[in-house]
């Protein structure tokens, strides 16, 4: 059954878009990604123009991390004070980026720039989550005891002072790491098009020591935050929302994400960080292999003017 | 079938009763303006054409063979065509081209190859036949149409076909009788809505001996109309609608598949 999205100014299968929804929805769900990473590029395959795929998407993004959000705050898994300090490091970062955007769109290789960031960023923290969880899972097969947090054992950067208690993450740190963490986030995600979950969520757990479903839990937090403030942008600088488009990836997203907060609730922290850490390792190959395969079709054609 | 046979008689009537002189063309489509609501994914459209009869001192006189090359465009846009090239192990844009106007949509239907109708100076002079459409290039600080050979050209062609906004039939008109045709004009589903131009010229021994032109208008009805409309003129409520939609299909979601 085909539907006439009208933004963007196409027909599509809405049982493919669905199933598009609820697929990324679960993995949404059960990593506490945005999963923007993933539904832009598959958006933009079926022939939507990059600027409304990116737009709608984020509104299918707000529409998961919410329930998502609600979800984990039920279980008290939600970090309200350290996701309002990441935010405020988030949203300086997002306009830090937006800037250094336009510089380097004008130096004409921001593609370039991007791809590279991608290969960079994801074979970075990909290949630490996946060796790490692997290292974890190896230990708890031996039989070997798991290493426990050791509150003395902090890193220098958590030393510094401003420190702040962040009960439900149960850590004491000092607020300059998870201000900076949330500029880098920030910056990144205006660069980059991405929520910044699948860099936040393992940032948490790796530098900042907070457990990993409260990690989850609390970058669903953030990424509500930044999509609803992204929605409201594309919509008054671009016109580039589809809300037709919004709608059925919402409503495929919802119901995913449902099944992917108890899928991962299910699954051992070892298993689900080493699951996220394939998936981020899998895209940033697949970027890399993007960019050195010699492509079928050596020109592209882009449309000018209000970038639809 | 009905009305386009109505459609067709009523045309063939109109050319009977023409004072007879210059060869004229009279042209119809089976609509003039398709509409796109929620179940729109692409339709035909029919052209019709008579030619008429010819001079009245040689009412007799043998018809010559029509050939026939349809044209239609729809509104110009501004692309670009960026050219990919392996720097250092990576392949990347290194060169580009500017578009400046190109038509958004083109459809060319002949009766036969635009090549074995007339002669290139002719075509080109006409616009007539897929590679001879005006496709105006910035270059440096000039404005001009580059050769048909250029590679930037070839591979906007290439790209646009691909993406199915560009077609060339070349047996896309056919004739029903020895002065009437008729073609059918795919739109796509993802035609871009405007003012099309659909542009016919009857060429005969290698000559353009007439053409006509007819509008064709495509345009977002009902549902899609009204979404349209109030993301481009009530931008700001238009995004806080979609916002707030969004949270409430999320906390919709989180009640509904609540377990504890």
């Amino acid at each position: 059954m085909t539907i006439y999205l009208p933004i963007a100014e196409l027909p599509v299968d809405i049982f493919t878009v669905l199933a598009l929804g609820i697929a990324v929805g679960f993995i949404s769900g059960m990593f506490g990604v945005g999963g923007g990473f993933l539904m832009t590029p598959l958006l933009i395959f079926l022939g939507v123009a990059p600027a409304v795929a990116v737009a709608s998407v984020s509104t299918h993004m707000a529409a998961s991390s919410l329930s998502g959000t609600l979800s984990y705050s039920r279980k008290g898994q939600v970090d309200y004070q350290l996701g309002g300090m990441l935010l405020t490091g988030g949203l300086t970062g997002t306009l830090a980026g937006v800037l250094t955007f336009r510089l380097l769109r004008a130096y004409g290789q921001l593609d370039l720039f991007i791809a590279i960031s991608y290969i960079a960023l994801l074979g970075t923290i990909g290949t630490l989550m996946v060796s790490e969880s692997l290292r974890a899972l190896l230990r708890r097969w031996r039989g070997q005891p798991l290493v426990v947090r050791r509150p003395g054992a902090h890193p220098w950067f958590l030393r510094l002072p401003f420190k702040m208690r962040f009960r439900r993450s149960r850590i004491y740190v000092s607020a300059i790491p998870v201000v900076g963490i949330g500029f880098a986030i920030g910056f990144l995600g205006a660069l980059m098009g991405i929520g910044g979950g699948f860099i936040l969520v393992p940032a948490l757990i790796y530098l900042l020591r907070v457990p990993t479903i409260t990690s989850v839990g609390t970058s669903l937090l953030l990424t509500l935050c930044t999509m609803v403030a992204a929605i409201l942008m594309h919509a008054v600088l671009n016109q580039t929302v589809d809300a037709v488009l919004g709608l059925i990836l919402m409503v495929g997203g919802t119901i995913g994400a449902q099944f992917g907060v108890r899928a991962g609730q299910s699954m051992k922290a070892e298993n689900l960080r080493l699951l996220l850490g394939l998936l981020v390792l899998s895209v940033g190959i697949r970027v890399a292999v993007d960019q050195v395969v010699r492509p079928t079709e050596l020109y592209a054609v882009t449309i000018d003017g209000s970038g639809r | 079938m009905t009305s386009r046979a109505v459609l067709l008689a009523a045309l063939l009537l109109a050319v009977a009763v023409l004072p007879a002189r210059a060869k004229e063309v009279v042209l119809s489509l089976s609509k003039d303006r398709v509409t796109i609501s929620s179940s729109f994914s692409g339709e035909d459209v029919a052209l019709f054409g008579v030619i008429g009869r010819g001079d009245a001192a040689t009412p007799d006189a043998a018809e010559p063979a029509y050939d026939v090359i349809v044209t239609v465009r729809g509104p110009n846009q501004s692309f670009t065509t960026w050219r990919k090239e392996r720097r250092l192990g990576l392949w990347m844009n290194v060169d580009s081209r500017a578009f400046v106007a190109a038509p958004s949509y083109l459809a060319v239907l002949s009766n036969r190859p635009p090549e074995a109708i007339a002669a290139p100076d002719i075509l080109r002079q006409e616009q007539a036949g897929f590679a001879h459409n005006h496709l105006l290039q910035r270059v440096g600080t000039d404005y001009a149409d580059v050769i048909a050979s250029d590679p930037f050209r070839q591979a906007f062609l290439r790209v646009k076909k691909a993406e199915g906004l560009y077609f060339e039939r070349t047996a896309g008109v056919e004739f029903i009788a020895p002065y009437v045709f008729r073609a059918s004009i795919p739109i796509p589903g993802r035609a871009p809505v405007g003012d099309y131009q659909v542009v016919a010229k009857v060429f005969a021994d290698g000559q353009l001996i007439s053409q006509q032109s007819v509008p064709l208008h495509i345009a977002k009805v009902d549902f899609e109309q009204a979404v349209a409309t109030a993301a481009r003129e009530h931008a700001v409520l238009y995004g806080f609608v979609a916002a707030l939609g969004a949270l409430a299909v999320g906390w919709l979601a989180s009640v509904v598949f609540r377990r504890d």
